[in-house]
C-alpha cells in the first residue's frame, strides 16, 4: 500500500500509553486548512468519545465534519493537533487504525459495477475475513437487501445503497464506526430506519461517531458536538444543551404568519424572531417573565387575528441558532 | 391504514392558475412513474411538493418545467401547454436546485449576466438589475470573486435571486436548502416569502419537514400518486399528528418503491 502522507515532526512525540482505553476517539486541538492556509476547515477542535457511545457531530455543509472524519480515519493529515483512535495515534499507527475501524464516507463509495454480494465479499477479503465470520452483526441489515444480492450496486435505490454501505463498513466487526452524513438526502422513512439500526449496533458495543446536518436527529445521540465554520460550538448531551438555553423562548402564531414575523422583527423589545415550522420562535431583550402577555398585547396592537403565544422548551436547532449567532443575534430588530 | 386521499382542488380550474394539472401521468415502459396527478396552484402560492425518494417528484417536476413530455393527462404552466408550448414554459419559469444552480468558476456578476442573457433580458436591464441585486444581497465585496469561493448559504441565496432575475411568474425550487445551516435556511425562506408576497408562485420540494409548514399548501406523493393535498394545518388535523414530520411518515412508510 502506498503511504498516503509523510509524517510530520510535531506529531512524533506523544506516548500512546497516555491514551485512556475507555476513550476510543480523542481529538486534541486539531486544525486543518486548505488552499495554502486560506480556507480554515478545522480550528482547534477537541473532543472525546467514550466506549460504546453514539456520538453525533451536528452541523451544516462546510462546518468541517468530513475533514474531521478523514483525519480520524487516517486519510488526511492535520496541520496541528493530535488524535487517537482505539488508543492508536492517527499518524504513527495508521495501519492498526485502518484494521479496527469501519468508515462509511458521505459519498457512495462502493463499486457500482459489482453486485451487492460481490461488494460484500470484496470488503470482507480486504480485511482478511469472510462474510460469514461476523454475519450476526450485519444480519438484520443485510436481510433487507438480500433479495437484491445479484443486483449491481449502481442499480440500487438510495436507501438500499445506504444499507449495503453500512454492511460493508461493518463486515470486519470494527470497534469504532465512522458514519459521515449517512442520512443526507434520504427521505424521512429511511432516515428513521437508519437511526434504529444504529441503536442496535450500539447495543453490540460498537462506538459510533456519526455526522448529520439534520438538527432533529441530534436527540438520537448520547452526546453531540455542535460544529460550524470549523469550530465546535458546544459538546454535551442533547438535553443538557437545550437545558442551557439562557432565556425564555416563546412560540407565537397568528392568522398571517409572515406579517407577524415582519411586525415582531420591527419591534424593539424583540431580541430574535425566526420561523420554526408553523410557529415563530421569539426571545425578548428584557424578559421579566411576562413575555407571553407582552407579545400577545403587541400582536393585538398590530391587529393580528387568532394570536397564540406559548412559552416552550428549546430544541437543539434553537440552541444551535443561538450559539451560532451569539455575537450577532439573528433577526434582531436593529434597534 | 385508511387511504385518506384528498384530491381537493381549491377552486374550479381557472385560466389564471399558475399551474394546472389534470390526470398527468408519465410511464416508462410498464412503470408508472407519475400516476394521474391532479392539482392546481394559485398565483403567489407557496406550494410544497413532498414525497419519499422515488415517489415521482422529479419526473413530475420535469414535465411541468417543459423538460419531458407526459404520457397522458393535461397540464398548463403559466398558461402554456406542457405538450405544445415547452419553450414558452421555459421562458416564463425560474428554476434552481441544490445540485445545479450557478457556475462555480464564474463570478456572481458573470453568472447573473450569463443567465440574464440566456433568458433574453436586455443588456441594459441586466446591468441595472445586477447592481440592485448585488446590493440587496450584500454581495458588493464578493461581486468579482468566483462563486465557488462563496459559502454554500450565500451561493444558494444568490442562485435563488438569479432564478428570479428574468421576472418569471413561477419558480421551481428542487431541495434548495439541503445541507444549509439553520440560520441561512431561514434567511432563504425569508426570500421565498418576499417573492411570494410580490405574486411569484413558488413550487418547492424539501426534505426538511419544518419547511413544509412554511408552505400555503402541501402535496405528499407516494408511489407516483398524490396521497394528500391540503394546508399543513388541515393535514395535521386530519391525521391527528403534531407536526408534518409525523404526517409524512404515516403516508410515506407504506410506499412500495424507492428511487434507483
Amino acid at each position: 500500500m502506498v503511504k498516503p502522507y509523510s509524517m510530520k515532526k510535531n506529531n512524533l512525540h506523544t506516548p500512546p500509553d497516555a491514551v485512556p482505553a475507555d476513550t476510543p476517539i480523542i481529538a486534541a486541538h486539531l486544525s486543518k486548512s486548505y488552499n495554502k492556509g486560506t480556507v480554515a476547515a478545522l480550528s482547534d477542535v477537541s473532543l472525546e468519545v467514550k466506549k460504546g457511545e453514539l456520538f453525533g457531530l451536528i452541523g451544516p455543509d462546510g462546518a468541517g465534519k468530513t475533514t474531521l472524519f478523514r483525519i480520524l480515519t487516517t486519510l488526511l493529515l492535520a496541520d496541528e493537533g493530535q488524535a487517537w483512535v482505539s488508543g492508536y495515534d492517527v499518524v504513527k499507527n495508521f495501519k492498526q487504525i485502518r484494521r479496527t475501524v469501519g468508515y462509511m464516507p458521505g459519498k457512495f463509495s462502493l463499486y457500482q459495477d459489482l453486485t451487492v454480494q460481490e461488494n460484500l465479499t470484496f470488503f470482507a477479503t480486504l480485511f482478511g475475513t469472510s462474510v460469514e465470520t461476523h454475519y450476526e452483526l450485519i444480519k438484520d441489515i443485510y436481510d433487507q437487501i438480500k433479495p437484491f444480492s445479484d443486483r449491481r450496486a449502481g442499480k440500487l435505490s438510495g436507501g438500499m445503497k445506504q444499507k449495503l454501505a453500512l454492511c460493508c463498513a461493518l463486515i470486519h466487526k470494527p470497534a469504532v464506526l465512522f458514519l459521515d452524513e449517512p442520512t443526507t438526502g434520504v427521505d424521512v422513512v429511511s432516515r428513521r430506519e437508519f437511526w434504529e439500526m444504529l441503536q442496535q449496533l450500539k447495543q453490540q458495543g460498537i462506538t459510533i461517531l456519526v455526522s448529520t446536518p439534520y438538527m432533529e436527529e441530534a436527540v438520537r445521540c448520547d452526546r453531540i458536538a455542535l460544529i460550524q465554520n470549523g469550530r465546535i460550538l458546544h459538546v454535551d448531551t442533547p438535553s443538557r444543551i437545550t437545558g442551557a438555553f439562557p432565556v425564555n423562548l416563546y412560540a407565537a402564531k397568528a392568522a398571517s404568519i409572515y406579517t407577524l414575523l415582519k411586525d415582531l422583527r420591527s419591534w424593539n423589545q424583540v431580541e430574535s424572531c425566526y420561523a420554526f415550522g408553523e410557529w415563530l420562535h421569539v426571545t425578548l431583550r428584557q424578559d421579566t417573565g411576562n413575555g407571553q402577555a407582552l407579545i400577545r398585547e403587541y400582536a393585538a396592537s398590530r391587529a393580528h387575528a387568532q394570536v397564540v403565544v406559548q412559552t416552550i422548551a428549546p430544541t437543539i436547532e434553537d440552541s444551535f441558532i443561538r450559539l451560532a449567532t451569539s455575537n450577532t443575534l439573528p433577526y434582531g430588530s436593529g434597534h | 391504514m385508511d387511504p385518506v386521499i384528498n384530491h381537493q382542488l381549491p377552486s374550479p380550474a381557472t385560466a389564471d392558475a399558475a399551474i394546472e394539472c389534470r390526470e398527468l401521468s408519465k410511464k416508462f415502459g410498464d412503470f408508472m412513474a407519475v400516476d394521474r396527478i391532479s392539482f392546481h396552484v394559485q398565483p403567489g402560492e407557496i406550494f410544497g411538493f413532498l414525497g419519499a425518494n422515488g415517489a415521482g417528484k422529479t419526473t413530475a417536476m420535469r414535465m411541468l418545467c417543459g423538460l419531458s413530455y407526459p404520457s397522458s393527462g393535461h397540464a398548463t404552466v403559466a398558461g402554456f401547454d406542457v405538450y405544445r408550448e415547452q419553450e414558452k414554459i421555459k421562458q416564463h419559469i425560474g428554476y434552481m436546485s441544490q445540485k445545479f444552480s450557478l457556475y462555480d468558476d464564474l463570478t456572481p456578476l458573470e453568472n447573473i449576466r450569463f443567465f440574464g442573457g440566456v433568458y433574453g433580458v436586455a443588456e441594459r436591464v441586466i446591468k441595472e438589475r445586477s447592481r440592485e441585486l448585488v446590493q440587496s444581497l450584500g454581495l458588493e465585496k464578493e461581486a468579482n470573486k468566483l462563486v465557488g469561493a462563496l459559502p454554500l448559504g450565500w451561493k444558494q441565496k444568490l442562485a435563488f435571486a438569479v432564478a428570479l432575475f428574468h421576472r418569471p411568474r413561477i419558480v421551481f425550487l428542487d431541495e434548495p436548502t439541503g445541507g444549509v445551516d439553520p440560520v441561512t435556511r431561514r434567511q432563504f425562506w425569508d426570500m421565498i416569502y418576499e417573492a411570494a408576497e410580490k405574486g411569484v408562485t413558488i413550487f418547492v420540494t424539501t426534505h426538511y419537514m419544518d419547511e413544509a409548514e412554511y408552505c400555503d399548501r402541501v402535496t405528499i406523493m407516494v408511489d407516483g400518486k398524490i396521497e394528500a393535498l391540503d394546508t399543513p394545518v388541515h393535514l395535521k388535523h386530519r391525521f391527528h399528528c403534531d407536526n408534518m414530520d409525523e404526517v409524512f411518515y404515516r403516508l410515506a412508510r407504506t410506499a412500495q418503491r424507492s428511487d434507483a
